[in-house]
């Protein structure tokens, strides 16, 4: 029986390593149509050669090998779906966002360096942009308001019920995210419960005053697509916020009381400190989706209150164009990274537990 | 026994869940100073009775005083006492330091005088150099020493400790015993100590309260708790002890005849009577025989003490035989550490009749009803 090389045998990790960016690449390569012909067949037959010579180091080389090179094994199943089903739309969409169509019947526009979508994108849509972050942004504040007490009563006072409470938060899952917000239109709608009930409670006026009714109506406001918002991610807010509560262990609230820290002194320097990541986890699960979701504003809004998600699907499929609508998609990807990077960084969730 | 200025003191406390009784009558105090340990087997309400005294637990009937001023329904962090938690408790989000300083804080301490506080008192539990390092990054025993200090810098009238060394390992008990002691002599905080472990009450405590479901049995020096228990429980409990129940035959200056079921007459000398209730004629009593007391000999050896026909004897541990006499229908168990060598030089068999004998002053016995 023959070894593997020794310097392969010596590193394996590298050599898993260098296997999987090539797969990826690779893919990605493949999928992009960067290389046609003969040449993609000559890659693909290296990319397939390429795995089984990592399957024969591993069977040929010694435990050690084996268990170098199976964290790569293990991750090679999602790199491949992830590089064909992630990375590969990803390119073909950085593509299409500089490419250019000749007329507006032109269906396969052509990569031309077209930065002008960008600035398009920008400049034609910086309203629906400026509402998705803020509409996004009030309904994170409201889920965590809302949120917290419940995660809170159910972590520390759910006692035998606490999974019971738990399933029913999960309990909404079971219908379909579009179902529900259309359940939501009919409960705001003009002749529905919600309006009947604060017309005969004569609130009208309150709620006109707070901004959340707009001539009589409670549709199509902006009030609606954050309530609808909140409704729909408030689950993705309170299960991290649980989890992170849960693991507390409630004699650090007795310790605190007794060195002399009443039950809000204990919550405010114990009990919130340690729920911080679970704060943190819970407000990026609700920002990042909210701030692209295109079904609230739709069914609950009206053409004042479009968000960015909404745009995009209509640049996508409704007009079109393909070029416009990837570079908005880009500029929304950019500012919720950037975003997502200062809050980051505030929040320095580098801290224990 | 009574204390001259009690910090702690209990009257007539008792708590109650439910139909469940936790903690019966509890009446006693502890002093200034003191290092007190409440003893018992799990479930006799010890710590129920030290989170009362904390405050996380409000007494059903009866009062709780800290400093002669009534606090049984005082919020715990309106009371100045701290507690070592079993666990700990750390707060694991906070260095050392921050830990050590959440006291302090709490109570608006100017921060300059936090600082000089807290170092010193790292100082004293001789953590100085972890002050920058958070709590999971610590042995257990030096965990245990943040709590420690944790609650000692807030100069509390009194520290209460719930099973404190039980999280530990055997070589880092017997350390800690020495370090609490040492820490207790350079601070003079009164020290309440709550375990299930007899040793650790023994040689740690200047007093002990053994509890036993929810009823304080007896409160007084380890000694007194060895050779004079009060009670049956306390006798049983406390250290090994063969318990010979008997009848009160006469009593008088020179000691107390007492005849055991068999029909054996024994002599306690005066003095060695736990209760100093009436020893008439007549009553029920029990005779304690401490294993180490026990003598075993030849018929006619020494002064005979019981005479029993003994059974079978075994090796146990270090230096005692585990010798089973049959004695007034009892076995007469964990004999005579000082007899082992008989064993060995077959001097007894097993079924050879033996004599046993009390070496020492320790034989009691306490009034049973």
């Amino acid at each position: 029986m023959t070894k593997p090389h020794k310097r392969f045998a010596s590193r394996p990790e590298w050599m898993g390593l260098g296997v999987m960016v090539f797969v990826a690449l690779g893919v990605v390569a493949l999928a992009a149509e960067w290389v046609t012909g003969a040449p993609a067949i000559g890659l693909l037959a290296l990319l397939i050669s390429s795995v089984v010579a990592i399957i024969w180091t591993a069977i040929m080389g010694g435990l050690d090998t084996r268990r170098a090179l199976a964290p790569y094994g293990l991750l090679k199943p999602g790199i491949l779906w992830l590089s064909l089903f992630f990375l590969a739309p990803l390119w073909s969409m950085l593509e299409m966002s500089l490419s250019s169509k000749k007329s507006r019947f032109d269906f396969f526009p052509a990569f031309t360096w077209e930065w002008s979508n960008y600035s398009k994108a920008l400049t034609d849509f910086g309203p629906q942009f400026g509402r998705s972050f803020l509409y996004a942004g009030i309904a994170t504040i409201l889920t965590l308001l809302i949120g917290y007490p419940l995660a809170y009563v159910i972590a520390f006072r759910g006692g035998k019920y606490r999974s019971l409470l738990l399933g029913l938060i999960a309990v909404p899952f079971f219908t379909s995210y579009l179902i529900r917000t259309l359940a939501w239109q009919n409960l705001l709608s003009d002749s529905g419960p919600v309006v009947s009930v604060l017309e005969t409670l004569r609130l009208e006026n309150v709620m006109e005053w707070l901004h959340i009714m707009d001539n009589g109506r409670l549709i199509n406001t902006p009030a609606a697509v954050i309530g609808g918002l909140t409704y729909n991610f408030l689950p993705f807010m309170i299960l991290p916020i649980y989890v992170s509560l849960e693991k507390i262990d409630v004699r650090l609230m007795d310790a605190s009381m007794d060195l002399y820290t009443t039950a809000t002194g204990a919550f405010r320097r114990v009990v919130l400190p340690l729920s911080l990541p679970g704060i943190f986890a819970g407000s990026l699960l609700v920002f990042i989706p909210a701030a692209g979701d295109f079904v609230n504003a739709k069914f609950l809004g009206s053409p004042q209150t479009t968000m960015i998600g909404s745009s995009i699907q209509d640049q996508f499929l409704v007009q079109l164009n393909y070029p416009l609508a990837a570079a908005m998609s880009f500029v929304l990807m950019a500012i919720i990274t950037a975003s997502v990077l200062v809050y980051a960084k505030f929040m320095g969730t580098e801290d224990l537990t | 026994m009574d204390v001259g200025d009690p910090v702690v003191k209990l009257e007539n406390v008792r708590k109650q869940y439910g139909s469940f009784i936790a903690v019966h009558q509890a009446d006693f105090s502890i002093g200034r100073g003191e290092f007190f340990a409440m003893l018992g087997p799990s479930g006799c309400g010890k710590t129920t009775t030290l989170k009362m005294i904390a405050g996380f637990e409000q007494p059903t009937a009866g009062h709780v005083f800290l400093e002669g001023e009534d606090v049984s329904h005082t919020p715990p962090h309106k009371r100045n006492v701290n507690t070592v938690f079993q666990q700990y408790a750390l707060f694991p989000h906070m260095s050392v330091f921050d830990n050590v300083a959440f006291g302090p804080r709490s109570k608006k301490l100017p921060e300059a005088e936090v600082k000089t506080r807290v170092a010193e008192m790292l100082d004293v539990v001789r953590l100085g150099e972890f002050a920058q390092r958070r709590p999971a990054q610590l042995s257990g025993g030096q965990q245990q020493r943040v709590a420690l200090a944790r609650a000692l810098v807030n100069y509390p009238s009194a520290l209460l400790l719930d099973e404190p060394l039980a999280a530990l390992d055997l070589k880092l008990r017997e350390a800690m015993q020495i370090e609490l002691k040492r820490i207790q002599r350079e601070v003079g905080i009164t020290f309440v100590f709550v375990t299930h472990d007899q040793g650790e009450a023994l040689t740690m405590s200047d007093r002990i309260a053994v509890m036993s479901e929810g009823r304080v049995e007896q409160v007084g020096a380890p000694v007194d708790i060895y050779a004079r228990p009060e009670t049956l429980f306390v006798a049983g409990f406390i250290g090994s002890a063969n318990l010979l129940p008997g009848t009160i035959v006469s009593s008088d200056g020179g000691g107390t005849r007492v005849l055991l079921l068999d029909g054996t007459e024994v002599v306690v000398a005066a003095g060695n009577s736990a209760s100093s209730a009436a020893l008439s004629q007549g009553n029920q009593v029990t005779v304690m025989l401490r294993p180490e007391q026990v003598v075993l000999g030849g018929e006619g050896a020494m002064k005979v003490f019981v005479t029993g026909c003994k059974r079978e004897g075994a090796f146990c541990g270090r230096n005692s035989v585990h010798a089973l006499a049959r004695l007034c229908s009892v076995h007469v168990g964990r004999v005579a550490r000082n007899c082992w060598f008989h064993f060995y030089q077959r001097r007894f068999h097993r079924g050879s009749a033996v004599v046993i004998a009390a070496s020492s002053s320790y034989p009691s016995h306490q009034r049973t009803t």
